[in-house]
């Protein structure tokens, strides 16, 4: 299958779009915060500087070459991941099956982290990685119930024609799915690593976790990286149940531009929605997380997705 | 502000430094970002940690300078020195600037890192911290208030934006000077890492 000039063009800008939104993001959500705080809070273009300045260092510690591949397997695994998400309701990379594919591809930026962490020998850094692969192990099970559940309710696995389902604003999942978006929701939170799950990088437990011995350029990569994680998973939800942020229609150059900044805007308002909640709680003990995470979210993703059965062999 | 004469032009020895590098656009961008985005690691020895909550928390604010705490000393630039440090407590001092990444900053807060404060006649406590690691700016008082705080905040931003706060540059090129007085005080042991970098 031959590319689109608009394929190509956006197979160019979905990895910027996603930089710049995720560095923007993050500034906006640290002013949101220092406000609840009553604190005036960072500048919003705080984020672009501080990873300018750890680029700028002029030395940066590096343990061993696993250390360098693994900052750079964190950033490569999340621009694969933001050429599958549909941007404006248009992915680059689309196929059937490609929902299983992204989820997948959402743990390599992960496991790229692990592996570099990992080799630098910091005992904390250790304690970081194996914290934060029980989380994933815990929200992974509700969000994969709900993946399920998308994929049966729509009758196909590809990100496209999911966002393509979703046209008019009753169609959109979260309004035919509410308990299935719910417990997406919650994994969410498990996923960005806000609180009252950020027991990986816990500074006052185990010293930031796996950055711990990541200084200057390494430090300026994990950061691109999370920026852009966030944006990739928020993003992610809004495809799944809040129609992609497809308002325009008609195909045309204008059309899409508009839906990319509908879909921005969405993917902040998930965002801030996730800050809101971190703001507020503090943080769960590790056992904690597990048990919350296959207990009411794992129920109700299970409740929505025989709904979703339900509702597909015709009992109601 | 911007007439007061600023520390940090002079050396150890009290010569002028002169022969600063040339910085090039792309230097002075990063400077700037630097000072835009401070990040800390504290030394809280004493009571100078007292100081440092209501200039965090919403009162004073100091993420409005973009500076924030930070977890360990790979990740800080600025080394925030804040009371006394014993004899013994100097050598993790040294031990977690030297871990730091270049450009980084120290800042001599409270009186005790300026001539010992309090304890000026104790045997156990270092009378002068910018004898063992390089300290851009002291910051007197005992103990500062916040607002002392932020002004000397300021200051040091617009030291490293003019490329004055040259403390790490110092380090290397004197490293002999405050090698020796570094081992007038604390034995190294076989342990001791990062010997080699600092010399290069």
């Amino acid at each position: 299958m031959a590319w689109s000039t608009t394929t190509w063009v956006m197979a160019a800008l979905a990895p910027i779009i996603v930089f710049l939104a995720g560095h923007l993001f993050m500034g906006i959500t640290r002013k949101i915060t220092a406000r609840i705080h009553r604190r005036r809070g960072p500048p919003v273009m705080q984020q672009f500087i501080d990873v300018f300045k750890l680029f700028g260092k002029r030395t940066s510690t590096t343990h061993s070459w696993v250390q360098d591949m693994g900052a750079l397997f964190a950033v490569i695994g999340v621009i694969a991941c933001s050429l599958f998400i549909p941007i404006g309701g248009d992915p680059v990379l689309s196929f059937q099956g490609d929902v299983i594919v992204l989820v997948y591809l959402l743990a390599i930026a992960p496991l790229g982290m692990a592996l570099g962490t990992g080799s630098t020998g910091n005992p904390n850094s250790a304690i970081g990685v194996s914290r934060g692969l029980m989380l994933m192990l815990a929200y992974e099970l509700p969000f994969a119930i709900v993946i399920v559940t998308i994929i049966v309710h729509f009758k196909t696995a590809s990100l496209g024609e999911i966002v393509e389902a979703q046209k008019g604003f009753l169609d959109w999942a979260i309004l035919s799915l509410p308990l299935s978006a719910i417990a997406a929701d919650l994994a969410l939170q498990g996923m960005l690593g806000e609180k009252p799950f950020d027991q990986p990088v816990a500074p006052s437990e185990v010293a930031s976790g796996p950055m711990v011995e990541f200084g200057g350029k390494y430090l300026g990569m994990l950061m691109i990286w999370h920026a852009m994680s966030v944006v990739v998973e928020a993003g992610l939800f809004v495809n799944l149940f809040l129609g992609g942020g497809v308002l325009f229609g008609g195909g045309t150059t204008l059309a899409l531009i508009g839906n990319i900044f509908v879909w921005l805007a969405l993917t902040l308002m998930v965002f801030i929605f996730s800050i809101f909640i971190n703001s507020v709680f503090g943080r769960f003990k590790m056992g904690q997380a597990l048990r919350f995470y296959w207990g009411f979210p794992t129920l109700i993703a299970l409740i929505g997705l025989s709904i979703a059965v339900l509702s597909n062999l015709g009992v109601f | 502000m911007d007439d007061e004469p600023r520390g940090g032009l002079l050396d150890q020895s009290g010569m002028e430094i002169t022969n600063l590098p040339e910085r090039g656009f792309l230097r002075k961008l990063a400077d700037w970002a630097s000072a835009k985005s401070m990040w800390i690691l504290y030394y809280c020895t004493g009571c100078g940690a007292v100081e440092l909550p209501p200039v965090m928390t919403s009162r004073y604010d100091m993420e409005r300078y973009g500076m924030g705490p930070m977890a360990t000393p790979r990740q800080a630039d600025l080394l925030l020195i804040t009371g006394y440090l014993s004899v013994k407590t100097l050598k993790r001092v040294v031990r977690s600037y030297e871990q730091m990444q270049d450009p980084k900053y120290v800042l001599g807060h409270g009186s005790c890192t300026i001539d010992g404060g309090m304890y000026w006649d104790s045997y156990a406590t270092v009378k002068d911290v910018g004898l063992y690691v390089p300290v851009d700016l002291y910051l007197a008082g005992c103990m500062p208030r916040p607002e002392a705080i932020l002004q000397a905040v300021e200051r040091l931003q617009g030291m490293i934006m003019d490329g004055t706060a040259d403390g790490w540059m110092r380090y290397k090129r004197d490293y002999k000077f405050y090698r020796e007085n570094q081992d007038k005080v604390f034995k190294r042991g076989p342990d001791w890492a990062l010997e080699e970098p600092v010399l290069k």
